[in-house]
């Protein structure tokens, strides 16, 4: 993975930068002693690492702009951070770069149930929120796998997801207001407690922005009312393309689930060997679906799902009849990447989206592909919404053999392009998925992209080297050509 | 005479933009032409007629995705979903009657450019939700695509939200990808009669957060609707299968028992009732001016008196209070004064007022959109640009 070659001068002039800093962020907030930097090198998508030139760590808004606007006026480029759990590489650093941490900023400021809101700042877990407005009955809808641990600052960047976001959308569906740094310096407000942008909507834009347009300082998302019952039915196949079915004809029968996950055969066995949750092993694909709100509601569609599955061949079937049971269900899928991790030295996850209906298709070109770099796949699958994980299974200490996977995985996500999907459902591009950008985009999609980089940002420093496969340059960009009703751009310098 | 361009494709769109590029001349960008009264009047020179760019590129149910061209007709995208069961779950409004003309004449492209929600935009989001991909062309020229055709997305810059709601003033779109839900099968709303409109914004909170599942909340001030024999009148609904909406329907007699009378709307009643409220009908029919604020819901009562009292207008809420319809008489500045004065004094910059109703010469001399904060406004005037230099979409529609 190539990024952007390091500014020697820039990391020359380290001690200058340091001190001037530490004027902005006493005491401890900036780091610079090699031992504590490692710490920061990489974030989830471990096989990429890069020691940063300097961490700051600050704690108030005022330090963030003062610090944005110093590296600003010198041309330090900026890598924010949030946890540190992205899975594309999102917060990886540059080694001439600053890594912004907002850990510090991990207070939450309200709750206001009469508005039906939170008012957090980045640094707070995804968990945290829910768990601060649990006891009035409310929860926050996006749950990522990372909940535990990521942080909502992160998840704005990343727009993350989660498997009920079918249901209840993504980070950006329940988010209402920001308050934002540019990279000069300037803090601004967008949105807040009430709905709809005032002119253009640029919270939607900068929510999934992966750390390119601004840096988050608080966040307002909205709070739902938990649902009173959660029911779920567990659901074994002969064939995958039935599983499919089913899940093609609960949609089509008027029914959005609260979550809906398949699971194919190789991650059946390591998750039921890991967890021994009572999953069947003699089915090639497993579908969980998930049912919530009152009783009333929930006992009528699972009948619904009941009749749909068995019409379309379940061997195995189960309805959850106790909460014990329900999270038994779940165990095993929430279980499927450690369960996998034990069946293999190393994995990785990929996360594509495909139309539901080219899944068969997918699936089986997948495992061709596979057998032919000699390596195995499992796959876990956010089934309602398209949302394919599929695990990569390697052994990175067998040479070339992380290289195999990484072309797999490039592999398999060109294939969800030419399937008619994308490159990521909710894992964001970072670093992982940049130079697979000119599969799904063309040169003016791209174009049209780094402009919008250019309003926000137009020297680059937030975050280059992620999301785009080539830097910006945004004077070009922003010429106009006409040439005999042709309009060109001089082509752009690769990493 | 004005210059009229009606590309039929794509390409040509393109085309006639590079023409205008070249020509250095701003256009107005129309299918139907029925949202012309909203926002500020266009100057231009030129006109883009979209009409031609209409119709089904393709409806996938199974995979809750519809690509349409941006003139095909909101009547034909409505049939074309009621027939498998679906719709738009923002549940777009019809504004044709308030702006004096007809209902049902508008097309997907005015309603998503335009970006506004019905009264389920409460719970279910906005246009800006429920938009997946757009194709357009740029300011330069240029044809892009941004996002995609599958509901589930991270990939790039969301620029489908940015150009959703942007009033034709960053490129000319040329094919929309809709995420489509399925139609709630039943439906019935419970009115409470008679409380002030403090009371009912509490109540309103209340069902709101309560484990009902409440997807729409408003209140309709004694006088507004002549349905409930004039009296004020709360309304909470609840949608989906008919058991879930009994029992849900039962849970809030219950919780609100003692808050005041209380009838109880099915279906049908239901579905006449909440289409006036997304389309206005209270105040359609005249020509006084018309403010929508948008504001957090337990302030609404708060600024909805002062508006009424120092304004001598009317108004009803939506939204479980965070939006408030505002009728007020006429006046130079459309009260724009007033209603942003009242607006900030009550919530500070946490709320927006947008002029809904006006005479052209009204919407000329004040903002119809919420004045920006300056760093926000220089952010978004930076933003067009990358779309548009030379302002040639719709020139002046949203800011001066």
């Amino acid at each position: 993975m190539l990024m952007p070659a390091p500014d020697e001068g820039l990391i020359a002039r380290r001690g200058e930068f340091v001190a001037a800093l530490r004027a902005i962020v006493p005491g401890e907030g900036v780091i610079d002693d090699d031992a504590e930097l490692a710490a920061y090198e990489c974030d989830g998508l471990t096989a990429y690492r890069q020691r940063p030139m300097i961490v700051v760590l600050p704690e108030t808004v005022e330090q963030v702009s003062r610090t944005l606007a110093y590296c600003h006026k010198v041309g330090l480029k900026v890598v924010p951070r949030g946890a540190g759990t992205s899975l594309s590489g999102g917060s990886l650093p540059l080694a001439d770069g600053v890594i912004l941490g907002m850990g510090k900023f991990n207070r939450i400021l309200e709750v206001d149930y009469e508005n039906r809101c939170a008012v957090v700042q980045p640094g707070v877990t995804n968990l945290a929120v829910t768990h601060a407005v649990a006891g009035e009955g409310f929860y926050y809808a996006p749950d990522p796998s990372s909940q535990i641990a990521c942080s909502i600052g992160g998840n704005v960047a990343e727009n993350a997801g989660g498997v009920h976001c079918l249901k209840y959308g993504m980070t950006t569906n329940n988010l209402l207001g920001v308050e934002l740094v540019l990279i000069d310096g300037t803090v601004l407000r967008l949105g807040g407690k009430h709905l709809d942008p005032q002119a253009l909507d640029l919270l939607g834009v900068v929510c999934g922005s992966e750390g390119l347009l601004g840096v988050v300082t608080e966040v307002t998302v909205r709070i739902l009312q938990a649902p009173e019952t959660q029911r779920a039915l567990l659901m074994g196949f002969p064939q995958v393309e039935a599983a499919g079915a089913c899940v093609a004809e609960v949609i089509a029968a008027g029914i959005i689930p609260a979550g809906m996950e398949m699971m194919d055969r190789l991650a059946i066995q390591a998750a039921e060997a890991f967890v021994q949750v009572g999953y069947p092993l003699d089915v090639e694909a497993l579908l969980i679906i998930e049912l919530d709100g009152p009783p009333a509601e929930v006992d009528h569609l699972i009948d619904v799902v009941r009749e749909i599955g068995l019409g379309c061949g379940a061997s195995y079937l189960r309805v959850s009849q106790d909460e014990e049971e329900r999270r038994g269900f779940w165990a095993g899928r929430k279980a499927a990447f450690p369960a996998v991790g034990r069946i293999s030295p190393d994995y990785y996850c990929m996360d594509g989206t495909i139309p539901r209906a080219t899944l068969p298709k997918v699936l089986r070109r997948m495992g061709e592909l596979a057998d032919s770099y000699g390596l195995r796949i499992a796959n876990v699958f956010h089934a309602g919404d398209g949302n394919l994980h599929p695990l990569i299974l390697y052994d990175a200490d067998k040479p070339g053999e992380l290289h195999r996977a990484e072309e797999l995985g490039a592999a398999i996500l060109t294939l969800c392009v030419e399937v008619g999907g994308v490159l990521t459902g909710e894992h964001g591009v970072g670093v992982e998925k940049r130079d697979l950008m000119e599969v799904q985009f063309g040169p003016a999609d791209l174009d049209q992209q780094q402009r919008l980089k250019c309003a926000f940002d137009e020297d680059g420093l937030l975050n280059p080297g992620k999301v785009f496969p080539k830097l910006c340059r945004c004077a070009e960009l922003g010429r106009v050509h006409i040439h005999g009703g042709q309009v060109r751009f001089p082509e752009l310098e690769r990493f | 005479m004005i210059q009229t361009w009606s590309p039929r494709t794509a390409d040509e769109a393109a085309a006639c933009v590079q023409q205008a590029m070249a020509a250095d001349l701003p256009m107005e960008l129309v299918s139907a032409g029925t949202r012309r009264s909203f926002g500020r009047p266009v100057d231009a020179a030129a006109r883009l007629d979209l009409s031609a760019l209409s119709g089904v590129v393709t409806y996938q149910p199974e995979e809750l995705i519809l690509s349409v061209g941006p003139a095909t007709p909101m009547a034909e995208v409505a049939e074309l979903l009621a027939g498998r069961g679906q719709c738009l779950a923002f549940e777009p409004p019809d504004y044709g009657g308030l702006w004096g003309g007809k209902a049902g004449e508008g097309t997907i492209g005015g309603a998503m450019m335009t970006g506004r929600g019905g009264p389920r935009r409460l719970t279910a989001g906005g246009p800006r939700d429920h938009c997946l991909g757009v194709k357009g062309v740029n300011g330069f020229g240029q044809a892009f695509a941004a996002g995609g055709r599958v509901v589930k997305n991270v990939t790039g810059f969301d620029i489908t939200k940015l150009v959703t709601g942007s009033f034709g003033t960053l490129c000319v779109v040329t094919e929309l990808t809709l995420k489509v839900l399925p139609a709630p099968p039943d439906a019935a709303t419970l009115a409470v009669l008679d409380l002030s409109d403090e009371a009912a914004v509490r109540l309103m909170s209340r069902a709101l957060g309560c484990a009902a599942q409440v997807s729409s909340a408003a209140h309709l001030p004694a006088g507004i609707a002549s349905g409930f024999e004039g009296r004020a009148a709360t309304l909470l609904r609840v949608e989906g299968v008919s058991p879930s909406v009994a029992a849900r329907i039962g849970h809030l007699s219950q919780l609100f028992e003692d808050a005041g009378e209380q009838v109880l709307l099915d279906r049908e009643a239901s579905q006449r009732l909440w289409r006036d409220i997304a389309d206005v009908a209270y105040f359609a029919g005249e020509a006084r001016p018309v403010w929508k604020l948008s504001v957090p819901p337990a302030m609404g009562a708060r600024i909805g008196a002062r508006l009424t009292q120092d304004l001598a207008g009317r108004c009803f809420y939506d939204w479980g209070g965070g939006a408030i319809w505002l009728e007020v008489p006429e006046a130079p500045d459309g009260h724009a004064a007033g209603v942003r004065q009242i607006l900030a004094e009550v919530v500070g910059s946490d709320g927006h007022a947008t002029l809904m109703r006006a005479s052209p010469q009204v919407r000329a001399s004040v903002p119809p959109f919420q004045p920006l904060a300056p760093a926000v406004a220089a952010l978004t005037e930076r933003v067009r640009r990358q779309f548009d230099p030379q302002g040639l979409f719709n020139p002046g529609r949203m800011y001066a």
